[in-house]
């Protein structure tokens, strides 16, 4: 098994390494750090003297690839690309445009992060299975068939919509919880119960619908004709044989997730306040911080990719056909 | 010499391409018996048409504010002829009065004074606080309390215009499909019925919503006074754009990587598999996210390259479909590699080996042909998934052209007057409840098109 | 004990329900065993299912009785008749391999029936468990217990399946063509295995095939099916002996059989009609040979011909007038320069592993292959499943590369050959395929279909009329070339995919199993057309089957494979008529042959084919053969020449 890790581990850095070329390529080569810095001071009254300070100030003066002026090792390592992509792969995202230490910055704000979406990932799934559960049970009748439409109805409403909806009417007209905010300790779960909520409200159209179709899919296989012709109830054919098999799709499917839980959502963090990971994203972008829309791409890549692996070995625990083989 | 110059943007250009190229395909398909009878069953069902009806509406009013043009400022005789900088399209000039009849600010709907109160000097009685009279909403009522019986009249004069079109229409579609029982028995093979009965209730909703338009702003106004109606109006061409041109960007990329990488496998598959997991490990948003502002430092640093506002927020807009469809090629890929990876193990194409046919035409002739299904509903469901994703990405501040109206530009600019008191909610309502229209209508149709062409439903 | 009477049973499709099963009835009784006989589409399977009331979602019960012991099942509720199924009755499925839920284990899966229908569970049901392994033969049973169905063969698969079944003690057993996706040998076992565990229990079963030579070995008495209705039930010796109704004897008129070498054989026209459009009166009055005005008219009314012996048919004659026997030319003799000459062919699969996709063993699928094949004539390989038969002929038209050795067509090396000249080669070489659904291209029209390797291959003239001409070679009307595949049956489709091949007017056809997809009687046509078409254009054939019956009819010589070698070869007597290799042997007295004498002495294979990427040391038979001693462990043996021609690989043969 840690030899099968490993394996995995290695596969990962190719992919890696592709990440951070394209993010590299993206933020250094469709533009000059020149035309970065004219875009942030403002086209129009930019003096050479101002680039160059902006310039200075975020370490974007180096080359690109090749510092002939270094000299020995710091040719190589004296620019641009290793110091602002190669050591990303150590932890090091440099300083945002406020002069914070960027890693540290992450550290701090994935637990708020966290503390939303791993409520709202178990609930989500726990309430979106259910449901579809139920679905299935009752498939081609009246609760399916409205079920589905409804599903339908439910997908075709725009995110935000949840939110800015649910939190007008539970926060604002009745005054359940706090609009926004978020607290330290036990005293955040007031804070957290409705971005949570929403959470899960909005994600059971599209889920419900696609885990129903995994289920009914396996509702048609011959195993199933098998266990009815034993004798067996239907609700005993439904948790014991169709469940089972219809959980190892959708097990593996959601673990790949998983890991990104850290990022946060970018919608819900900035509606409700939470400090997270989210947030600071969006303020980055509405902030036109490169350094760190580049490291939260580097960071959301490694996590999906940690998901990917993570992926794989789930199907070896739930799968006997792969654990065994 | 004229009264207007037309204005050629870019993504006019690509959708009466798209338009274009639906009715080339649409000939095509008549032509292949297997595709046409997948779309023959679409066609007889129910929710599908009826969505189509809906989806055909909201392409109508895309395709009329596709047509560009500027007109030509008032000059002297003798002089050349100016025209504005403001590029205006069909749309603009059939809806006349909802684009110039501007209030000071935000009026709820159907009203006849502004929302707020404000200080204004009455001769004689000095400065009062009082809600304003609108400059154009309802001015013809001499008393703003005739407004009820004004509104209802107008609104029943229009539903008795709908059921006069509406039966028209109908006699026409009875006459032609064998008769009124034919027609709503679902006996034809073609679900008229559906289309009917969603005819009616558009026109039922429709006819007077725009009666009620030419005197009242019958959706309110937003902060700048600027009608929410033709606001809406106006996002249904940047919704259809964002949908339809974004997988006009994938779709070549997917279906041709795909099936190389499925057909060939080796290292061309290696290496287009490593493509994609690249692209896909990076979440979505973050990536279109960093796309997009480097696409901004680029339309910032190069001003001197669009000669309107409207050029340069359409090829932002144009940037943005392109963006999303370089990051969003990678889940068809796969799909179109698995499939070709099964394909290419069937016997006719093993036949087709064993006469020596090229691979490239065993790919044009075997392979893509049965592929065709996948791509079409990939293309379908995609679409609603990506009118959704506008609004998202506007509300973060990567989406579209902040002067560009947008469903998603619409919610950001209204969300925070949730927070006034009295409440603002006339603009999101509009701007949610088109949207939900649309990407439910977007989605019953794809549904429609997945049961009619996916080989197992079937 | 089982009553069923007038049984009814039906699909909804749209606001229709479309009758698949249209009133029938029959008996069976304790200890005794009934078979469903009929082709494709003819209601059994449904009828097997709507016993149990396991009919699909859209099935309806329309109406009928089924008794049990005299209790109407038909009328119970459905948690009542949960009682009745996998208890009383038990049902074993043709797909062992889908049947079993794959991620439990064997042991929760047969506990499961214990514990419903007997009450038992820990312990004893553990030991009833492995009671029951036992039973059906299942070696090691504490281990087998533990372990999920993919680590098992296909054999034992069905025996827990079987397993499975016997757990409710059922009085009555249905087993929907059990042994249908299995080998010869390993049908040959589970068939044995069912007909002593009835014996044993005096279980009734009833037991649906489409195969005579199964009801020959395992029926006590048979019910024809066609159509939706039952058209003759008969005792087993009145069955085989005096059919009575022309379906049936046109089904034993269509078995291809040594006896009817030289001789076309009986098929019969037309197609089973679709359940949307059933004949007013005798539903096989368009494909009968004795057709009445009558039978166009008026359903047939059951007749009891004999005591026990009852025929749906408005004919009274006794045996149908014999078909017009065409007599079919023979091939030329052998003694001819051969046209393809195959030495030593390999084809090795690459097993890879590790991040480096590092080589770390092969699948030997093929295995040093040497045969040759004369103009004209047919040669037939047999073996069972995975042991590398279709590799070869994918390997001879180099459509999978061949590791080593030489494919020599016409004195032509194929091997290495590329591009232009592999083209040129392939004019003479092309190939009919398994699977009529999958070997035509569903968007294509046939035209274009059929003129496609004249096109790839640059075969010149006017190719519209060169698709008329095989057309009508093939048997198909003109206007078929307009037409898209799946406005075919796969019998019309198989004609397609062997026009095809024609048209490129080739030496040597490499037909892989063309007709085990189909129906005997539509099986019946395409040998026929082949045989015909030998004699006509002289075309030489590598006959790839499992089917001895076919060999049997077709072949001219015959190679037997087994595990990616050739171990015995020769002309079709010497191999079918004086088998030397222990395989060939056994392989042939596995076979169920359709006649009431077929129960001779057999010789019973125990386990099953080993995996060809770990082939056993010395002889790759020896672990399943009866006369295996030291030095078949050890070494692999050489050809012994027996004759001209026959050859056995065999340590044992002199």
């Amino acid at each position: 098994m840690l030899a099968y890790i490993f394996r995995r581990l290695l596969y990962a850095l190719p992919i890696l390494i592709g990440v951070n070329l394209i993010t590299f390529a993206l933020f250094f080569i469709v533009n000059t750090p020149d035309d970065m810095a004219r875009m942030q001071l403002g086209v129009k009254r930019v003096t050479p003297e101002a680039i160059e300070k902006w310039k200075l100030d975020r370490g974007y003066d180096k080359p690109l690839f090749v510092n002939a002026a270094a000299g020995g090792v710091g040719t190589l390592t004296d620019t641009i690309f290793f110091e602002k992509s190669v050591r990303m792969f150590v932890g090091d995202f440099g300083r945002a445009d406020d002069g914070r230490d960027i890693a540290r910055e992450i550290k701090a704000r994935m637990w708020p992060s966290l503390a939303i979406a791993l409520p709202t990932f178990i609930l989500g799934l726990f309430v979106t299975v259910s449901l579809a559960l139920l679905l299935a049970f009752f498939r081609a009748t009246a609760l399916d068939f409205w079920g589905v439409v409804l599903c339908v109805a439910l997908m075709s409403i725009s995110g935000l919509f949840y939110i800015i909806g649910g939190q007008y009417l539970i926060a604002k007209v009745w005054k359940l919880v706090p609009i926004s905010g978020f607290g330290d300790g036990l005293d955040a779960w007031r804070f957290l119960i409705l971005p949570v909520f929403i959470g899960v409200v909005s994600g059971i159209g599209s889920s419900t619908r696609w885990y129903r179709t995994i289920f009914l899919e396996e509702v048609s296989k011959d195993y199933v004709r098998t266990a009815r012709a034993k004798g067996l109830a239907e609700t005993v054919v439904f948790f014991r044989h169709i469940l089972r098999n219809a959980m190892i799709p959708i097990l593996t499917g959601v673990v790949v997730v998983i890991p990104l839980l850290f990022m946060g959502s970018l919608l819900t963090e900035s509606f409700f306040g939470i400090p997270g990971l989210g947030s600071y994203t969006i303020d980055a972008i509405n902030a036109q911080d490169f350094a760190v829309v580049r490291s939260m791409v580097f960071i959301g890549s490694v996590l999906y990719i940690v998901g990917l692996i993570l992926t794989d070995i789930s199907y070896t625990l739930v799968d006997p056909r792969i654990r065994f083989s | 010499m004229s009264d207007f110059q037309i204005v050629v943007l870019w993504s006019d250009i690509l959708v009466w391409l798209l338009l274009a190229a639906g009715i080339g395909l649409g000939l095509l398909i008549s032509r292949s018996p297997p595709l046409l009878a997948a779309w023959r069953r679409v066609g007889a069902s129910r929710p599908g048409m009826a969505s189509a009806t809906v989806l055909l509406a909201f392409v109508l009013v895309g395709l009329l504010d596709s047509l560009h043009y500027r007109p030509a400022l008032e000059s002297q005789p003798g002089e050349q002829t100016q025209y504005a900088i403001e590029v205006l399209s069909v749309l603009d000039a059939l809806v006349g009065p909802l684009r110039t009849e501007n209030e000071k600010t935000y009026s709820s709907p159907l009203a006849t004074h502004l929302h707020a109160k404000e200080t204004t000097e009455v001769p004689g009685v000095g400065t009062v606080r009082e809600f304003p009279r609108l400059k154009f909403g309802g001015v013809h009522l001499d008393d703003p309390a005739q407004r009820g019986g004004d509104v209802a009249m107008t609104a029943l004069r229009a539903v008795g215009l709908a059921a006069l079109v509406w039966l028209a229409l109908a006699a026409l579609v009875a006459a032609r499909c064998g008769g009124w029982a034919a027609v709503w028995r679902g006996r034809t093979r073609f679900a008229w019925n559906a289309v009917l009965a969603t005819l009616g209730a558009m026109l039922l909703v429709l006819l007077p919503v725009f009666l009620l338009a030419g005197d009242y702003h019958v959706f309110g106004t937003d902060k700048v006074g600027q009608d929410v109606l033709y606001q809406i109006l106006k996002s249904v061409r940047t919704a259809l754009i964002i949908g339809l041109v974004t997988t006009l960007v994938m779709l070549p990329l997917a279906v041709v990587l795909g099936i190389v990488a499925g057909y060939f496998r080796g290292w061309v598959d290696d290496l287009i598999q490593y493509l994609y997991t690249v692209l896909n490990s990076i979440p979505g948003v973050l990536l279109i996210a960093a796309a997009v502002l480097m696409m901004q430092v680029v339309i910032d640093t190069h001003p001197e390259w669009f000669a309107t506002a409207a050029e340069r927020a359409d090829l932002r807009l144009l940037a943005l479909c392109f963006i999303l469809g370089i990051t969003s090629w990678t889940g068809l890929c796969r799909l179109l590699r698995g499939e070709t990876l099964k394909l290419r193990e069937l016997e006719y194409i093993q036949a087709a080996q064993a006469f020596g046919v090229s691979n490239w035409r065993i790919i044009l002739r075997h392979i893509l042909p049965n592929l065709m299904h996948i791509v079409i509903i990939a293309l379908v469901m995609d679409f609603s998934g990506l009118v959704l994703a506008e609004a998202v990405l506007s509300y973060v501040g990567i989406g579209v052209d902040p002067t560009m109206t947008s469903f998603g530009t619409m919610i950001n600019n209204a969300r925070m007057e949730l927070g006034r008191e009295p409440v603002v909610w006339w603009s999101l309502a509009a701007a949610f409840s088109a949207m939900f229209i649309l990407v439910l209508a977007a989605n019953l149709f794809a549904d429609a098109v997945r049961d009619a062409f996916d080989p197992r439903a079937a | 004990m089982l009553q069923v009477k007038d049984l009814r049973l039906g699909f909804a499709s749209g606001e229709r329900t479309l009758l698949a099963v249209d009133g029938i009835s029959f008996a069976i009784a304790r200890g005794e065993t009934f078979a469903l006989l009929g082709e494709s589409g003819c209601g059994k399977s449904a009828t097997a299912q709507g016993l149990m009331r396991l009919l699909p979602t859209a099935g309806r019960i329309v109406g009928g009785s089924v008794q049990l012991d005299g209790e109407e099942l038909l009328a119970r509720s459905e948690a009542e008749m949960r009682a009745y199924r996998g208890g009383r009755m038990a049902m074993i499925f043709q797909e062992p391999a889908t049947s079993l839920n794959p991620v439990l284990t064997v042991g929760r899966q047969i506990g499961e029936v214990l514990e419903r229908h007997r009450g038992l569970r820990g312990e004893a049901a553990r030991a009833r468990m492995l009671d029951l392994l036992r039973q059906v033969g299942i070696a090691d049973p504490e281990r087998r217990l533990d372990e999920y169905p993919f680590q098992l063969s296909g054999g034992m698969k069905q025996r827990v399946m079987i397993a499975i079944a016997l757990a409710g003690e059922p009085e009555l057993l249905i087993a929907d063509e059990p042994t249908t996706a299995l080998d010869v040998t390993v049908q040959a076992q589970i068939l044995d295995l069912l007909a002593q565990l009835q014996a044993e229990r005096g279980m009734g079963m009833l037991l649906i095939t489409h195969d005579l030579g199964v009801v020959a070995r395992m029926a006590h008495r048979i019910g024809v099916m066609y159509a939706g209705e039952l058209v003759e039930v008969a005792s087993r010796e009145e069955f085989f002996t005096t059919p009575r109704h022309p379906y049936t004897q046109a089904l034993f008129a269509a078995l291809p059989d040594m006896t009817r070498r030289g001789m076309a054989l009986t098929t019969i026209p037309g197609q089973v009609p679709s359940l949307a459009a059933m004949p007013a009166g005798c539903r096989f009055a368009d494909r009968c040979p004795l057709v009445m005005p009558v039978c166009r008219e008026q359903s047939p009314a059951w007749r009891e011909a004999q005591p026990g012996h009852a025929v749906r048919c408005h004919w009274q004659g006794a045996q149908a007038a014999p078909a017009v026997v065409s007599s079919v030319a023979d091939a030329l003799p052998s003694g001819q320069a051969p046209l393809l000459d195959v030495a030593d062919l390999k084809v090795h699969f690459p097993i890879r592993k590790g991040i480096l996709q590092r080589t770390v063993g092969h699948v030997h699928a093929v295995d040093g292959v040497s045969l040759a094949i004369s103009p004209g004539r047919t040669l037939a390989l047999v073996g069972e499943s995975g042991c590398g038969k279709t590799t070869v002929g994918k390997a001879l038209l180099q459509l999978i590369r061949p590791t080593a050795g030489s494919v020599r067509l016409a004195g032509e090396e194929l091997t290495g050959l590329s591009g232009r000249d592999l083209r040129a080669a392939r004019r003479q070489l092309q190939m009919i395929f398994q699977d009529p659904f999958a070997s035509l291209n569903p968007r294509l029209r046939i035209g274009e279909i059929i003129a496609e390797g004249m096109t790839a291959l640059g075969v010149g003239g006017d190719a519209a009329a060169a698709v008329r001409a095989l057309l009508q070679q093939v048997g198909l009307p003109d206007d078929a070339a307009e037409r898209f595949p799946h406005e075919f049956s796969g019998g019309q489709r198989q004609r397609i995919a062997i026009a095809r091949a024609l048209a490129v007017q080739p030496a040597l056809l490499v037909c892989d199993e063309p007709t085990s997809a189909l129906d005997v009687s539509v099986q019946a046509q395409i040998l026929n057309l082949l045989k015909t078409l030998q004699g006509e254009l002289g075309v030489a054939y590598l006959f790839i089957t499992h089917n001895f019956a076919v060999v049997e009819y077709l072949a001219h010589d015959v190679a037997v494979m087994y595990l990616g070698r050739i171990v015995e070869r020769g002309s079709a007597d010497e191999v079918l008529g004086n088998p030397r290799h222990p395989y060939t042997q056994a392989l042939l007295s596995a076979v169920p042959v359709p006649r009431l004498d077929g129960a001779g002495e057999r010789i019973r294979l125990p386990g099953e084919t080993p995996s060809p990427a770990k082939p056993p040391s010395g002889c790759h038979f020896h672990p399943r053969c009866p006369q295996a001693t030291e030095v078949c462990r050890e070494r692999y043996p050489d050809g012994k020449t027996l004759s001209d021609t026959h050859v056995a690989v065999c340590h044992w043969v002199n």
